[in-house]
């Protein structure tokens, strides 16, 4: 009887779309997420969906696509923060950028009523309305956000575990952080499109945070936090079909549940 | 030969002058301590041998050479760092990872760096203890592992920077007796950074100490003496011998090993 209902679920173009652009998004999600956890940048993450905001109302009301204008506004906002390097009150500057970008995307929306119907869908994802052409989008902007990780890793995982030595090896710092900080702007566009810009964590951080703490190599605990990623997305749309509650809350409420299961874990272990 | 020198330079940290018209050198094969309170501008001095900062005046040569980013020829240790406690990283992942860091790519090690990592463990005796891993290990091994990544590339030059904070005497001691030991065997010159003398009495062939924006170099007993450092501070200073022990005192404040076993963050943010 379940399993009926769960195989009927592909019989909607709808829930198919989803399903694909879910696994695209978690693969990139999960690995870029990994090492957004592990330099401790989350806060960065989460400041650049929200810069989202205003750039997806604000392409609406110029007639650009909302993707296309997320794009761009993340992409100069993680390039700004970047810049900024690790100065003592960058964390006061990316918060007020962060509420700049709200309250702009604000501003944007009163000057485009029309468009107030979509603010939802911009601020908490509307996985089950995603096309065929945005799913195409998604896949080129996750190429480009896998390749920029697989060539810049080295020098940032260096850069993450050894700063100074690193700096002193000949590394750029600044420069990896940047082009870090790109390819996390292109992720949380991705993941923007199946949870909104207010729950990006749900999707960039929670997995990664996870497989962080159940994991000790590097290789692995990118893995696990893709598959977690995945898996989160899957059992959330699935849960959706069933109870007919949003997806993106069970994505909230799964990344959630898995977090505190780890880290309860992760004390019994450190105690034992 | 000279393995390092500064013609009157002067060098500032976040628009604050920590050194004023230095002029120093050093020989090669010599083992240096670099001395002096926090704050006295020994992160920065190292920094500015490395090239990640310019200097505001004066000229500084290592190695014949004006200092550049990622000289392979200087091997250098910064103030230890914790690990994600999570990460099972092991010292071998950490030295190989340094060995091949700076190119771009996935992080496959190239059979050169993992022969580069081995060497350089072989020679401070780590590599069975680079098996474990990093966060497991004591503060002594942590050194151990940290000194061989400075060694990665056989370098002519060793800056280390304190290498002794958080350690007990016995663990100071045969950090110490190790970077001495490569010193002598590499014929290599080594700047190695203490906020204390004691630990470094014995070892080292000269001192370079910094205070009061200046520096003093020279043998133990040529600088730490009354004279010499109130003339750099600009303040009576007293030197006590005691037990074979120096005691730097100011004001009847002891300056030497007064701020010992603190956090030395501030120093080089």
């Amino acid at each position: 009887m379940v399993m009926t209902t769960i195989t009927s679920i592909f019989d909607y173009d709808f829930m198919r779309n989803a399903f694909i652009a879910t696994t695209i998004v978690g693969i990139v999600a999960g690995a870029v997420g990994y090492f957004l956890v592990l330099r401790g940048e989350t806060f960065a993450g989460h400041a650049l969906a929200h810069v989202g905001f205003p750039g997806a109302t604000g392409a609406v009301l110029i007639g650009l696509s909302p993707i296309a204008g997320l794009t761009i506004f993340t992409i100069i906002a993680g390039i700004g923060i970047g810049i900024l390097g690790n100065k003592a009150h960058r964390d006061v500057a990316i918060g007020i950028v962060l509420t700049l970008s709200l309250g702009l995307g604000l501003l944007f929306l009163h000057f485009y009523t029309a468009y107030a119907a979509q603010a939802t869908n911009v601020l908490f994802g509307n996985v089950l309305g995603i096309s065929v052409d945005t799913i195409w989008a998604l896949a080129g902007l996750a190429v480009v956000s896998l390749v920029g990780l697989l060539l810049i890793a080295r020098p940032l995982l260096f850069a993450s575990l050894q700063p100074e030595f690193a700096e002193a090896r000949g590394v750029r710092l600044t420069l990896v952080s940047t082009l870090f900080l790109v390819i996390v702007a292109l992720s949380t566009v991705e993941a923007m499109q199946i949870v909104g810009v207010l729950l990006v964590f749900a999707l960039m951080v929670a997995p990664a945070a996870i497989a962080l703490r159940l994991t000790r190599r590097i290789g692995t605990g990118i893995a696990v936090s893709i598959i977690l990623a995945v898996a989160i997305a899957w059992l959330s749309l699935v849960l959706a079909y069933l109870t007919d509650w949003p997806t993106s809350f069970w994505i909230t409420a799964l990344g959630g549940i898995g977090y505190f299961l780890s880290a309860a874990r992760f004390d019994r272990r450190r105690t034992a | 030969m000279t393995a390092l020198s500064f013609q009157d330079v002067s060098l500032s940290y976040g628009g604050r002058a920590v050194l004023e018209r230095v002029s120093f050198a050093v020989e090669e094969g010599s083992f240096v301590g670099v001395l002096g309170p926090n704050g006295a501008g020994k992160t920065t001095l190292l920094r500015a041998v490395l090239g990640l900062i310019a200097p505001s005046a004066g000229a500084i040569k290592v190695l014949g050479e004006t200092p550049r980013r990622g000289n392979a020829a200087i091997g250098y240790m910064p103030q230890a760092r914790r690990l994600p406690p999570t990460l099972g990283l092991t010292g071998y992942d950490l030295v190989v990872g340094a060995a091949g860091g700076h190119r771009w790519g996935w992080p496959f090690a190239s059979a050169a760096e993992k022969a580069m990592a081995t060497e350089a463990l072989e020679r401070v005796g780590a590599n069975d203890l680079a098996k474990r891993p990093f966060s497991e290990l004591s503060g002594g091994e942590r050194q151990r592992i940290l000194i061989a990544e400075a060694l990665l590339g056989n370098p002519k030059l060793l800056l280390l920077d304190e290498p002794l904070i958080s350690l007990d005497a016995a663990h100071q001691r045969s950090v110490v007796e190790l970077v001495r030991k490569i010193g002598s065997e590499l014929g290599i010159a080594v700047l190695f950074c203490s906020h204390e003398i004691n630990p470094l009495l014995h070892a080292v062939d000269e001192v370079l100490y910094l205070g009061g924006g200046k520096a003093a170099i020279g043998g133990v007993d040529e600088v730490i003496n009354g004279d010499v450092l109130s003339k750099l501070y600009g303040t009576p200073i007293t030197v006590l011998r005691a037990n074979g022990r120096i005691f730097v005192l100011a004001d009847d404040v002891s300056i030497e090993g007064a701020e010992h076993g603190h956090d030395h963050d501030h120093e080089h943010l």
